[in-house]
């Protein structure tokens, strides 16, 4: 399909386009239950397990507002530096669609809970853009749908399709930004690194399990195109099924290379939803949408206004906790950080995960050097991200206290993170199983020393002449036969205590 | 505060309707209801009876009077985040029209707009 499509060079597109952006991200809750009844929101259950009278949309079934999604929704709402509504209500939302067995999906339309925000990102190279939020509103998620006959399981050429109604009513939150303008040829970076700064931010607010690839959190960018010649605002798409940080970015960089294409060949980009392709990284039309007024959206009847009082407001104001982006500043302060180091750290995913081994107990040194270089060469080799490595912060800590304590020398430590990493169990595990255990028995050493001296005869001869650095050579051999047990530097107090 | 409800402004208007028959075709499709020539001028004119008649509410209203949404004075009708027992899925199937490996079995979403 792709080859179709025309596409512009991107440096063409830059010269000519100025890109606007917007950002739609969708939220899941992890509450216990949906936002209007009290089937447990959990992810992968068998079909349809987790649905009732109410999620249903079966007649006679009344919703009620779960009040903990309310609360997270205002604390997003505040970590997003928005105004909190005094007073607002849900809408319908009127669709024939089967993902909504109510023909309806319970949201809010002009008075959202949260309204007029924002968002500092920092791009790689640490420049910093605030993002401007418009709102952020309450609704329910929809079904699953599997569209059974077609070629891609894409609802084109599908048969028919079944539907899974256990996500149907689990608390969305529809995070919106203003039009972002003015980015340039960092449009793609700057829509990642929004996506990528929210993620944490929701992460640390800790109402949301933000895993893209379960569709915790959902990313719709829409791109349009101005002309730089008039400066007129261009027709938007809007790119649904961007399901990765990385896909983001890809897919508002081939938006703006398509759309320009179809705009420098005389044509006019149709607005429209367009679906991403994580294989091909393009982007096809999808079903078309009806307009917001096609909606007729209406008050909910079935439930009451919400009045958050200001002093819940102000309580819920309280509960946030220290936010990724003052965590960064306090931490570089602390360890004394550049600007550079704290940028790597963070690009590299590791800042949070040092920051956890410190506060189980390890030194900032000795946590940022495991996981910088140890730790994320295995992530490399494994191809993974440094937090998707099977070891935890603690457990890191907990190898460096033994390293310490003189229990591990740092090769024993490895030896005892790949056990971790292996699967074998927590670090002490893995130090019992593999029998990792400094030989710290001078005696013991003394043993191996001489051994090691009768072996080599020329090389004993040689320490005895004062050629000290031939006593490697020894200490060397004695690592190897204890298996790399034994204290280097303790060995090599004995090989030159017994040649003097 | 406005939902997009259209209630077109009669004030001043005599024996124009204020619904058009094409406005009434675009809802019935809305609301996939089959709905023929005749039926068409029929509703539009029983709709537009009905819009003036809503209409003259606004001869009374004034700015300070709200629109009501809702007939009970009540906020903030919370449930705790606890949860109950659900359906099951084969009682949640059971009056579906047709069901497979579990989910609800629909006939082709896209075609009836192409």
């Amino acid at each position: 399909m792709t080859s179709l499509v025309e596409l512009m060079d991107y440096d063409e597109v830059i010269e000519k386009y100025d890109p606007v952006l917007g950002l739609e991200v969708h939220v899941e809750l992890h509450t216990n239950t949906k936002m209007f009844c009290g089937c447990a929101n959990e992810f992968g259950g068998e079909p349809n397990t987790n649905t009732c009278p109410t999620c249903l949309g079966l007649p006679g079934s009344l919703p009620v507002v779960n009040g903990k999604a309310v609360e997270s929704a205002i604390r997003i709402g505040l970590a997003l530096n928005c105004e909190i509504a005094e007073w607002c209500r849900f809408a319908r939302k009127n669709y024939f669609y089967p993902d909504m067995p109510k023909n309806f999906q319970t949201s809010q339309y002009d008075e959202p809970i949260a309204f007029n925000g924002w968002l500092d990102v920092t791009l790689d190279d640490g420049e910093v853009i605030r993002v401007e939020i418009e709102r952020a509103h309450m609704e329910e998620d929809t079904g699953k749908s599997l569209h059974v006959g077609g070629a891609t399981g894409r609802i084109h050429g599908a048969e028919h399709s079944l539907l899974d109604y256990n996500r149907a009513g689990v608390p969305l939150i529809e995070i919106v930004t203003k039009m972002i303008p003015g980015t340039g040829r960092r449009a793609p970076e700057v829509a990642r690194a929004y996506v990528t700064a929210l993620r944490d931010l929701l992460k640390a607010l800790d109402v949301s399990d933000v895993r893209m690839d379960q569709g915790s959190l959902r990313c719709d960018a829409n791109v349009s195109l101005s002309p730089k010649t008039t400066g007129a605002l261009g027709t938007r798409t809007e790119t649904k099924n961007v399901n990765s940080l990385r896909s983001v970015e890809r897919a508002v960089r081939f938006e703006m290379t398509r759309q320009a294409a179809v705009l420098s060949s005389g044509g006019e980009v149709t607005q429209e939803t367009r679906h991403f392709d994580e294989s091909s990284g393009s982007t096809s039309p999808g079903r078309k949408k009806e307009t917001a007024e096609d909606y007729r959206y209406f008050p909910e009847p079935d439930l009451v206004p919400i009045a958050p009082s200001r002093e819940w407001v102000e309580q819920l104001r309280g509960t946030l906790p220290e936010l990724p982006w003052e965590r960064r500043a306090r931490i570089q302060k602390e360890w004394n950080l550049t600007d550079e180091v704290l940028r790597d750290l963070v690009n590299a995913n590791a800042l949070d995960l040092i920051i956890a081994t410190v506060e189980a107990g390890a030194k900032p040194d000795e946590a940022r050097s495991w996981w910088v270089s140890y730790l994320a060469q295995q992530a490399n080799t494994r191809g993974v991200d440094l937090p998707d490595l099977p070891i935890t912060p603690a457990q890191v800590a907990r190898v460096i206290e033994l390293v310490n304590a003189g229990a591990l020398t740092n090769k024993l430590a490895r030896e005892a993170v790949n056990g971790v990493l292996a699967g074998e169990g927590s670090p002490d595990e893995v130090v019992e199983k593999r029998g990792l255990k400094v030989v710290s028995d001078d005696s013991a050493l003394e043993k191996a020393v001489d051994e090691a001296l009768a072996a080599q005869p020329d090389v004993a001869q040689k320490i005895r002449d004062g050629k000290v650095q031939a006593a490697g050579a020894i200490v060397g051999a004695v690592m190897k036969a204890t298996k790399g047990q034994a204290d280097a530097a303790r060995v090599r107090e004995i090989v030159l205590a017994r040649c003097s | 505060m406005g939902f997009p409800i259209r209630i077109p402004t009669l004030r001043g208007l005599t024996g124009v309707p204020s619904i058009s028959r094409d406005e009434v075709a675009h809802l019935a499709k809305l609301a996939r209801l089959a709905v023929t020539e005749d039926e068409l001028d029929l509703f539009a004119g029983q709709l537009d009876v009905i819009l003036q008649s809503v209409a003259t509410v606004g001869d009374i209203a004034t700015a300070d009077i709200p629109p009501t949404s809702h007939a009970v004075p009540l906020t903030n009708v919370f449930r705790e985040d606890v949860v109950r027992p659900s359906l099951g899925q084969q009682q949640a199937l059971s009056g579906a029209p047709e069901a497979e490996d579990g989910r609800f079995r629909v006939p082709r979403i896209l075609g009836e707009e192409a």
